[in-house]
């Protein structure tokens, strides 16, 4: 694929590596920032950009036609150069190229990280046959050809994909084992109290949990029959879901002496290292966020990759056309949610930084509960199950706790726990 | 400029709330406001261009992807 007029020297080219949603949202912000050169996307997918949220949901349960994934494409967007089903093998920043597993070589004046994660694997010995992950529309696919009415599945982690997938399997009408070294499903980021009452929940819907242990053999021949895991069990499986985490796709990046120690180190403006013409964005981005301690830190959520995306193509968008980067600081509030059975759990903050002191802010752990998370008495971070009514309010205080953080005015204590019930802590 | 919102397809995530408040709204029950009167498709009036920014952020921010921005 060329594109179909050569770029003016004088603009240059801008390279986006990954052509998942946030790539597409940094090419439009780097359009919209005033860059006229090229943009070329390049992807491994074989797709157009499509929305990932609904893969282990909708789409698994059969109700939703991976084509209706797909993400409009926005004017600021319609004269991208899609380069889709390739990949990339290596950059040379200090050459400004990178170099297509084709051997195609870009050169570009302008590059955008946007490659996101993949899944990690277990390394367990034994057959190959039936083990899935769910990252991709074929993914989701292959997984759903394999969930016929009593299968059994034994799905190996119980972060939010494992139990979204324990939950949409066992609406399929599926047997499910979940297998975790947590003592509770979703320990991190929700901590025991409301980890164990999603449990509870999964467990009242036929789930059977095995935790504080992890598979150490596949069995079977070709395909997986059954699970031998740490404490001598023997599970019988005959399709197995690996929801273990993701690493981050940083092999291309080698030999630029970057800190990929964990996805990619950026400034408070998405540059990586602080390179003008380099940023990154998306699950693979490391960022400091001035409301929540200005470590840097990946973030793993949806809303996230557009909030990073957009700053991340405006600043090199801006540093493209000589402007200064926008001044104000990056200081996005993440959030989350994650939908099973029907429920919505709904998180807003970082409740991993208020994992010392938890309590129920609303509501009762067995039915809709809002539950707080925090640190020296302050809001770090809320996860609502149900109470949907209550998510200005939550976020809004959310807000307010961070912006304290950075010097402004407290919130008063009797605004945050409005109800707190019997003074319970995780 | 106008916003066109598949309610069916909406799950009431409320992000474009944040996005664009001056737009959108969640009720009591945190259903999207728009749902009162509830056809398939909520259209709405003319929006000022001043809002352009806000409402692209909001279908951006959309988890379903049921806002468009037309015009």
């Amino acid at each position: 694929m060329t594109p179909t007029q050569p770029a003016p020297a004088a603009t240059g080219r801008c390279v986006v590596v990954g052509a998942s949603m946030g790539g597409l949202r940094a090419a439009e912000a780097v359009r919209k920032a005033g860059f006229t050169g090229e943009i070329v996307v390049v992807g491994e997918e074989p797709h157009m950009p499509y929305n990932r949220p609904p893969l282990s949901k909708e789409a698994l349960g059969g109700g939703l036609d991976p084509a209706a994934l797909r993400f409009r494409i926005p004017r600021a967007a319609g004269d991208v150069t899609w380069r889709l089903g390739e990949r990339v093998a290596a950059t040379d920043l200090a050459a400004r190229t990178v170099t297509l597993e084709n051997g195609d070589v870009l050169a570009w004046t302008g590059l955008v990280v946007a490659c996101g994660l993949r899944p990690r694997r277990l390394a367990v010995p034994g057959p190959p046959g039936g083990r899935h992950v769910i990252r991709t529309i074929e993914d989701v696919q292959r997984l759903r050809d394999a969930l016929s009415p009593g299968a059994r599945l034994a799905v190996v982690g119980a972060g939010f994909i494992g139990c979204e997938v324990a939950a949409t399997a066992r609406e399929l009408g599926v047997e499910v084992d979940v297998i975790a070294p947590t003592a509770v499903p979703v320990e991190r980021p929700l901590r025991r109290m409301l980890g164990a009452a999603l449990q509870r929940r999964h467990e009242a819907r036929g789930v059977r949990f095995h935790l504080g242990v992890a598979p150490v053999e596949f069995r079977g021949g070709d395909h997986v029959t059954s699970l031998l895991l740490g404490d001598g069990t023997e599970l019988p499986a005959d399709v197995v879901v690996e929801a273990v985490g993701c690493v981050p796709n940083v092999e291309w990046l080698d030999g630029n002496g970057l800190d990929l120690t964990d996805g990619v180190l950026c400034d408070d403006r998405l540059r990586v290292e602080g390179r003008a013409d380099v940023v990154a964005c998306g699950d693979i981005a490391r960022f400091p966020n001035p409301l929540f301690g200005g470590v840097p830190r990946r973030v793993e959520h949806w809303s996230m990759v557009t909030e990073t995306a957009r700053r991340a193509g405006h600043t090199l968008g801006r540093a493209l056309t000589g402007a200064e980067p926008d001044p104000a600081p990056f200081a996005p509030i993440p959030s989350f949610w994650s939908d099973q059975y029907g429920m919505r759990i709904q998180s807003f903050g970082v409740p991993d930084l208020g994992a010392e002191d938890v309590r129920v802010l609303d509501g009762d752990l067995d039915d809709e509960v809002a539950v707080g998370y925090h640190r020296d008495g302050r809001l770090m971070g809320v996860v609502l199950i149900g109470l949907r009514s209550h998510y200005m309010r939550y976020r809004a205080l959310i807000a307010e706790n961070a912006e304290h953080d950075r010097g402004g005015a407290p919130v008063p204590q009797d605004r945050v726990a409005e109800r707190t019930v019997g003074g319970s802590r995780a | 400029m106008r916003i066109v919102v598949d309610l069916a397809l909406c799950q009431d995530h409320g992000q474009c709330v944040f996005s664009a408040p001056q737009v959108f709204s969640l009720d009591e029950n945190g259903k999207l406001s728009f749902r009162d009167g509830a056809t398939d498709t909520y259209i709405s009036a003319d929006l000022d261009e001043s809002l352009r920014d806000d409402v692209e952020e909001a279908a951006d921010a959309c988890p379903l992807q049921a806002i468009e921005v037309e015009g």
